[in-house]
């Protein structure tokens, strides 16, 4: 296949359960040596998309194929696809050497390969010392690493992760992310990671897939997904967002203006295409993108709005605000601690302005 | 503000504080652990009750020499005016066993049919236990109770309910008389398929819950992982299920080959004159031939034959044991 041909090609893929549907009509394209996230909440569909690439369940409609061949009805021990399972699956009853070893065996290498191979995976992974240990005595990080050796040790052509560092303390987690992230791009393998943490989907994945009730919602780089949600349910998804609804009032060359009644504030937003007077749109506002003074902030082209602090969350690095508006409505507000001090510029009860770039606020369709 | 609170000597003490909390607990934690110790003796007391008792008794007739009195047995203690005098045993009863052959070619084909029946048992309630395992858990609970549901009828009627089907002039005889497949009856009754089936169809649930138990802790993702590794569903049957499923096995075949081997009532209702089964030539020695010395050696041979797989199960049990923790 051609260097050009999309690793893995879904089209109009969807999967029934007895009358439910937990796919509905995804369509996405994978390229080679990406790692890819799928990123949901739990039954949006996602574990149920990766076991119909590993093969384990049979789509109702549409076609998988993988390196351009249609892999749609094929057994998962006929797919050139690896699976690492959230629960690891390790061969209880066999070493570590033997589960890495166990794929290659089906293959029907000759021993000597599978034991060269064997150990050099077992290198990349740093477990050489421990090839003879049965999974039980290993540790979690260990096991996860096992897991990882015997899926890759196939060279698969698509390696699934499911839910990889789920397992994992918050420690470990952060550093095998990273791990995980440069094996990757040593390999060149196409990864794709099935996950519900949008942290452990933003670190790894060179493009994220956010699905919602079996489709797709939105496909894009992180920060794509992130600055440019594609609707609320992506926006509300990843990461923190205030949600506003209001009315145009103003429409015309990019821009418009809303009227916001739970803020009682009207605000501005760069829009194309933006719907006529009277219309309804709901814009957003990520919580770091306002800024928060007692005094009344200067600049142009801002939306500003003023409130009480309700909440202060003190992280150290950063401090979360909760800023109640005259009409009720609290939005909410990061702030980096840029400057070492003891004592907060801002306290609790303190009024304060909110103000944020007009071009900061993102206008959602739906 | 909080973090200005702090005093600094109260910081620097915490991770004493810290250090102690731990230990605390640690040495609480013996107390039910010294509980639970004796709680676990208790099968002991019932043991040396129900099990240890009866054997020495049965030990101790079994050095005895047979007579004509109630009890048919001399005594072990002899006593006389002064007191204990001194202790009569004899080792004749067992030194009959092995020098006459009979024994040897009898206990030979109890361990024989014993382990026939086993393998029956085990071949039938493989698939049974596996189906059941991955049936819905509703349905699992169901059909669990249909395996357990004949115990609910004396296992003695059950046994006899088979001659009804299995005689000449029995049921399936009949039946099939009746439709012309046949024209003389089968001989299904008195003879060792009738103790195969007897074993077979009282001893399967003892092999089935064992198995089904090993079973349904298995985990599924195991075979989705030996698919996805290249293992067609045979393949992964055997490299996965069946060696995780060992100690389901090993239980079942005890459970069902143990109490077999001595089985009376199944060799006595359904067997013929040439069934060989131990259980009932030590039933002839002890109310026939009213000779319980030698009755009594054959029961401590049997056990001492039947304790050496036990131990050897306790043994890869808990070498499995020290593997897991």
């Amino acid at each position: 296949m051609n260097e050009a041909t999309p690793m893995v090609q879904i089209r109009g893929l969807s999967k029934h359960f007895d009358g439910v549907v937990a796919v509905n009509n995804v369509s996405l394209d994978i390229q080679r040596g990406e790692l890819f996230a799928i990123l949901g909440s739990s039954g949006c569909g996602k574990t149920t998309l990766l076991r119909m690439l590993a093969g384990f369940e049979r789509p109702s409609s549409g076609q998988i194929l993988i390196d351009g061949v249609d892999m749609t009805e094929a057994p998962p021990y006929e797919r050139p696809v690896n699976l690492m399972f959230q629960s690891y699956a390790l061969f209880p009853h066999m070493s570590v050497e033997g589960n890495v070893g166990y794929g290659l065996r089906k293959e029907g290498l000759p021993a000597a390969q599978i034991r060269e191979r064997v150990a050099e995976m077992l290198a990349l992974v740093k477990l050489d010392n421990l090839a003879a240990r049965k999974p039980d005595k290993l540790s979690g990080g260990q096991q996860q690493r096992v897991a990882l050796a015997r899926a890759l040790v196939k060279r698969p052509k698509l390696l699934l992760l499911d839910e990889p560092l789920a397992a994992l303390d918050r420690k470990l987690r952060e550093h095998t992310q990273f791990e995980l992230a440069n094996l990757q791009y040593q390999l060149g393998t196409t990864f794709v990671v099935v996950t519900h943490d949008q942290d452990e989907a933003m670190v790894l994945a060179s493009r994220i897939a956010v699905m919602a009730e079996g489709r797709i919602a939105q496909v894009g780089t992180p920060a794509e997904v992130y600055e440019y949600p594609a609707n609320r349910h992506v926006a509300s998804f990843v990461g923190n967002i205030n949600l506003i609804d209001g009315v145009v009032t103003d429409a015309g060359a990019g821009r418009a203006t809303l009227r916001c009644e739970a803020l009682n504030a009207s605000l501005s937003v760069v829009c194309e295409d933006a719907p006529a007077a009277g219309a309804a749109l709901c814009i957003a506002v990520r919580p770091e993108k306002i800024t928060i003074s007692r005094a009344a902030p200067e600049g142009q082209d801002r939306n500003v709005v003023k409130g009480v602090v309700r909440d202060l969350g003190y992280f150290g690095d950063q401090s979360l605000y909760r800023v109640r508006l005259s009409s009720g409505t609290v939005l909410q507000v990061s702030a980096q601690n840029l400057r070492r001090s003891a004592s907060l510029t801002i306290e609790w009860d303190d009024e304060v302005y909110l103000s944020w770039e007009v071009a900061s606020t993102i206008p959602l369709r739906s | 503000m909080g973090s200005g609170q702090h005093d600094p000597a109260a910081f620097l003490s915490q991770p004493c504080e810290h250090t102690r909390q731990v230990s605390a607990p640690a040495k609480k934690a013996t107390d039910p652990q010294l509980w639970l110790r004796r709680a676990l003796r208790m099968p002991y007391l019932w043991l040396l009750l129900f099990f240890l008792a009866p054997f020495l008794i049965i030990l101790k007739i079994s050095v005895a020499e047979p007579m004509i009195a109630q009890p048919p047995f001399s005594a072990l203690l002899v006593w006389g005016a002064h007191g204990l005098q001194g202790i009569r045993a004899t080792f004749e009863n067992y030194s009959f066993l092995f020098r006459d052959g009979y024994y040897g070619i009898i206990v030979l084909s109890s361990l024989k049919m014993a382990a026939i029946g086993t393998v029956l048992c085990l071949l039938l309630g493989y698939p049974m236990a596996y189906f059941i395992a991955r049936q819905p858990p509703r349905r699992r609970q169901m059909l669990l109770l249909a395996v357990i549901l004949p115990f609910w009828i004396s296992f003695l009627l059950r046994v006899y309910a088979w001659i009804g089907l299995l005689d000449n002039h029995g049921i399936i005889n009949h039946a099939l008389m009746s439709m012309g497949i046949i024209h003389k009856p089968l001989a299904m009754l008195y003879n060792d398929f009738a103790v195969y089936l007897g074993i077979v169809y009282s001893y399967l649930p003892f092999m089935i819950l064992p198995l089904y138990s090993t079973l349904e802790r298995l985990n599924v993702d195991l075979l989705d992982a030996a698919a996805d590794l290249g293992a067609r569903r045979w393949r992964a049957f055997v490299d996965v299920t069946l060696p995780l499923s060992m100690p389901g096995i090993l239980g079942g075949c005890l459970l069902v080959f143990i109490p077999a081997v001595g089985e009376f009532t199944i060799p006595a209702l359904l067997g013929g004159a040439d069934t060989l089964m131990i259980g009932r030539v030590m039933w002839d020695e002890f109310f026939v031939s009213r000779d319980w010395p030698v009755a009594s050696a054959v029961s401590v041979v049997l056990l001492l034959l039947l304790i050496a797989p036990i131990l050897w199960f306790q043994h890869l049990q808990n070498r499995e044991h020290e593997a897991g923790s």
